[in-house]
């Protein structure tokens, strides 16, 4: 049985600079993964190279046994892997169920022609997609927005809708972009229940990036810790949080 | 020998459009708009160089710098009155209607004063032709003294962008906005000033392309200039070289296809060309590639 | 659930009032047209209005709904008028029937307005704001040469051309001169009427209304709002991309063969840059995205400047002053403010009165 997400020897360059080097990752189904690391160590670029972004110069990504390097973004996310953004990108203009439905766009189908004379196969998808989109939304304790343009969430539920987007597309594994920016300790406890609800409810991989420790140590179970993009160290949460080298690049010597 | 007289030709008529564009490309690099009024700019430079030369007698360098003046103050006028309001808006678009609006306003306006038909516009340029080879090739005045004037705009206004503590501020502003206010660069002068130069240069612009095309209308600023704006992006819009080569290379291309291959299709072409430049780079000859951040 | 029942209800009223206000406006005109109250001024205009409008929606599809400037839309309905005209003047004597003729005319322009937006949609929309906006005009400018350029005639043996003038045509004794360069196609026979505008108009509402309301619209506005997030949950940039420009442009199209069709001259010179910007006025004043605003803005900015004929020379001149400022009114954010500070205070003294 192979790894859910095995990537090896990933790199890239822009320019001169190397942003990411001989990096390698091993992530097991079901598993909470983290990835640290100072500012500018490279952690979104991973994602970047993980979601097809930025086209690899070297190394090999491997989704479920399927080889998904240097693919599209549209093709990545088809294969099953999801994401969400450091600065948070929303539909904005759109109703928070649109944002929801948008990302149901390739779970649930119909032709351009039944879009244009409101088929009955039209409403029949629409029908599910409401549901579909509403029941993600509940999970969140979104559903009471459904009707309120994205723009004009709170920020805390505007990650959160992120999140649930995400979701929408049915993937193998969702990758979180520095979910508990911004939050104050009340909403990231409230959004590590949620994380660790959503691993268990839809049976989920999730790779998140986080500089809060506490989530960190609170619900990772392993973690990679990148600097200058390079790997620095990787292991379980407790070993690695320890290790002097970790300290050292987080408050310099 | 007819090649060459077209191809000089051609780079006289670019450089009008060098001219034009670079106002085009300062405002766009530093306020980020569309000036569609700026061809009208030009149109009310023509008008104020013939009202001077034939109403008040003027010599024609006074009625070149006089219409300089006219149009300087036109420029900042507009800049403060309706674009200003509107840089902040909502949507970009907002300010590109309004300069749509003040376009037609600054059409019918000079239509009300002059009236709607044709002014016959004498040549600011009295330097005598040129004839080389025993009369086989002419370059005219007006050719000379484009050419010069466009490259001496060219020089002088690197020099200022570059050398002076007005054209730094213009670069920072073009940069980045909110910084260049922290820096203590006061925003909306500069971007005024920006508007000054740009009008003041389509005041020479329009002088010197009556003395080519004589034929003076409310409607002369018009097909310039698109023709301009589309130099600058061919060019790289938002840099001064880039604006220069591409009206120069505009003029070029325009000229030598109505000579050799069809003056009806003369403009299709100057624009297919446009098309495939864009399309080879996207940001044109001179311009900065720019890279969305995930 | 009863929350996405009650979206569902506020766009479907939505969707009736632009029907409502159309439908309305057509029965109002009807009637005044039978009992001879319709000002000759508005009698005149009938045709132009639709189409006008019908572009307005097309372009609104494009700027309001996809998100990107187009300064080239008149050369989509310089490429429908075009080939519909060179249809409908050839087929003059073969087809007596007018309805059928315009039918088959429509038809005809609105596939080739469709198959160049496809055409020039695939490399241009590649590019991204200011400079899609440039080369979408000169695409609208190279249409209108192009078509100025041509000169074409029709005998027994099919159809001449040329790019010289019309006695380069080569035509047989029988032949005759259907469209001559820059004077365009001339002695039309004009089958548009306001009946045919009105059904068209709302076949485009029609269409872009619940287009909107899809999948494929959703896709689309998702596109607009944030092209990375579109990617990142499996949406294809280029195709609803395309999509949105190809409809628009068969749209656009059909305006074109209506306008056309509503004079006996037809001259590719009347569909250049400033009709492109007349267009983009009409989607920006109406509220990009606001379908039925489009509508509105296309007839008020049509009717206004006839309407203001009794100031003689100052009517465009103030026509260009009412634009500025309505802009300014209506987009600048200190305007807003203001506007947003008296409202609140009316509404406070009104609230305390009852």
């Amino acid at each position: 049985m192979s790894a859910m997400l095995e990537v090896k020897n990933l790199g890239i360059s822009f320019g001169g600079l190397r942003a990411v080097n001989e990096f390698n990752l091993t992530i097991e189904k079901g598993m909470l993964y983290g990835l640290i690391g100072p500012n500018g160590a490279g952690k979104t670029t991973v994602f970047n190279l993980l979601t097809g972004v930025y086209k690899p110069s070297e190394g090999v990504v491997m989704l479920d046994g399927e080889n998904i390097t240097g693919k599209s973004t549209i093709e990545i996310n088809k294969a099953g892997v999801a994401r969400t953004f450091q600065n948070i990108r929303l539909f904005k203009q759109l109703p928070v169920l649109d944002n929801v439905k948008a990302g149901l766009h390739n779970e649930m189908k119909y032709s351009m022609l039944s879009s244009i004379f409101h088929t009955p196969a039209y409403r029949k998808v629409e029908k599910e997609m409401d549901e579909k989109a509403m029941e993600l939304l509940k999970v969140f304790g979104l559903d009471g927005f459904a009707d309120v343009a994205a723009a004009n969430l709170p920020y805390g539920e505007q990650r959160k809708l992120e999140i649930a987007r995400a979701l929408a597309t049915n993937p193998k594994i969702l990758l979180l972009d520095e979910p508990a920016a911004g939050m104050n300790p009340n909403e990231t406890q409230a959004l590590m229940d949620m994380i660790c609800f959503v691993r268990d409810h839809f049976d989920m991989t999730i790779l998140l990036i986080e500089h809060d420790m506490r989530l960190v140590s609170g619900i990772c179970e392993e973690l990679t810790v990148l600097n200058f993009g390079e790997t620095l160290c990787k292991g379980k949460t407790a070993e690695v949080l320890s290790d002097p080298r970790v300290i050292t690049a987080y408050l310099g010597n | 020998m007819s090649f060459l007289s077209y191809l000089i030709n051609g780079i006289s008529l670019g450089s009008v459009y060098a001219i034009i564009a670079l106002g085009y490309t300062m405002v766009y690099g530093i306020a980020k708009m569309l000036n569609f009024a700026h061809g009208d700019v030009i149109m009310v430079g023509g008008y104020a160089t013939f009202s001077m030369m034939m109403y008040a007698g003027a010599n024609p360098l006074v009625a070149v710098l006089a219409a300089i003046v006219v149009c300087t103050v036109l420029g900042v006028v507009i800049e403060t009155i309706a674009y200003r309001p509107l840089l902040e808006a909502a949507s970009p678009l907002a300010v590109l209607i309004t300069a749509i609006g003040v376009s037609y306003f600054l059409q019918n306006a000079v239509q009300l004063i002059f009236g709607s038909g044709t002014k016959s516009f004498q040549s600011v340029v009295s330097v005598p032709n040129l004839k080389l080879a025993d009369g086989a090739l002419t370059i005219t005045g007006t050719s000379m003294v484009t050419i010069a004037a466009s490259v001496v705009i060219m020089l002088v206004l690197t020099i200022f962008v570059n050398k002076t503590k007005a054209g730094q501020a213009m670069l920072a502003v073009a940069e980045d906005k909110g910084a260049a206010q922290l820096m203590g660069i006061n925003v909306n002068r500069t971007i005024a000033l920006t508007f000054a130069i740009g009008s003041g240069l389509a005041a020479i612009a329009g002088a010197l392309l009556c003395s080519a095309y004589p034929a003076l209308t409310p409607m002369t600023g018009s097909m310039p200039g698109i023709k301009a704006f589309t130099a600058a992006v061919f060019g790289g819009i938002g840099s001064i070289p880039g604006a220069m080569v591409g009206g120069i290379l505009l003029g070029i291309i325009e000229n030598l296809s109505r000579a050799y291959i069809s003056s009806q299709l003369a403009d299709a072409i100057v624009f297919g060309v446009l098309i495939i430049v864009l399309l080879v780079k996207p940001t044109g000859l001179f311009g900065k590639q720019i890279r969305e951040k995930v | 659930m009863q929350l996405v029942e009650k979206m569902k209800k506020a766009t479907r009223r939505k969707q009736m009032k632009t029907y409502g206000v159309v439908l309305a406006a057509f029965v109002i005109i009807e009637i005044l047209s039978l009992t001879g109250n319709l000002p000759n001024i508005l009698a005149g205009q009938l045709v132009t209005l639709c189409a006008y409008a019908i572009a307005a929606i097309s372009l609104n599809l494009v700027v309001g709904i996809s998100g990107e400037l187009s300064l080239g839309h008149a050369g989509f309905m310089c490429v429908g008028a075009y080939t519909s005209g060179l249809f409908t003047k050839c087929m003059q004597p073969v087809i007596p029937n007018s309805n059928v003729r315009f039918l088959l005319a429509l038809l005809i322009g609105i596939v080739a307005a469709g198959v160049i937006g496809f055409l020039i949609g695939i490399p241009v929309l590649r590019l991204r704001g200011d400079y899609l906006a440039i080369v979408t005009l000169a695409f609208c400018q190279i249409i209108k040469n192009v078509f100025q350029a041509f000169y074409i005639g029709l005998d027994s043996t099919g159809l001449h051309f040329s790019m010289r003038d019309q006695f380069s045509i080569k035509m047989a004794a029988d032949g005759k001169v259907i469209a001559s360069g820059p004077q365009g196609i001339t002695a039309l026979s004009r089958d548009s009427s306001f009946i045919a505008g009105m059904i068209l108009l709302l076949i485009t509402l029609f269409i872009v209304q619940n287009l909107i309301n899809s999948r494929d619209g959703r896709a689309i506005m998702a596109i607009r709002d944030n092209r990375i997030a579109a990617e990142s949950v499996g949406i294809s940039i280029t195709k609803y991309k395309l999509m949105a420009f190809t409809t628009a442009s068969a749209m656009a199209g059909a305006a074109g063969v209506l306008y056309a069709h509503g004079f006996a001259t037809l001259n590719s010179s009347a569909y250049d840059f400033n009709k492109s910007i007349l267009i983009l006025v009409f989607v920006v004043l109406g509220g990009m995205g606001n379908i039925l605003g489009s509508v509105v803005a296309a007839v008020i900015l049509t009717v206004l400047p006839e309407m203001l004929r009794f100031l003689d020379a100052y009517r465009m001149l103030i026509y260009a002053i009412v634009m500025i400022v309505m802009m300014l009114v209506n987009w600048s954010p200190k305007a807003l403010e203001l506007r947003e500070v008296y409202t609140s205070r009316f509404k406070k003294k009104t609230g305390k009165e009852a």
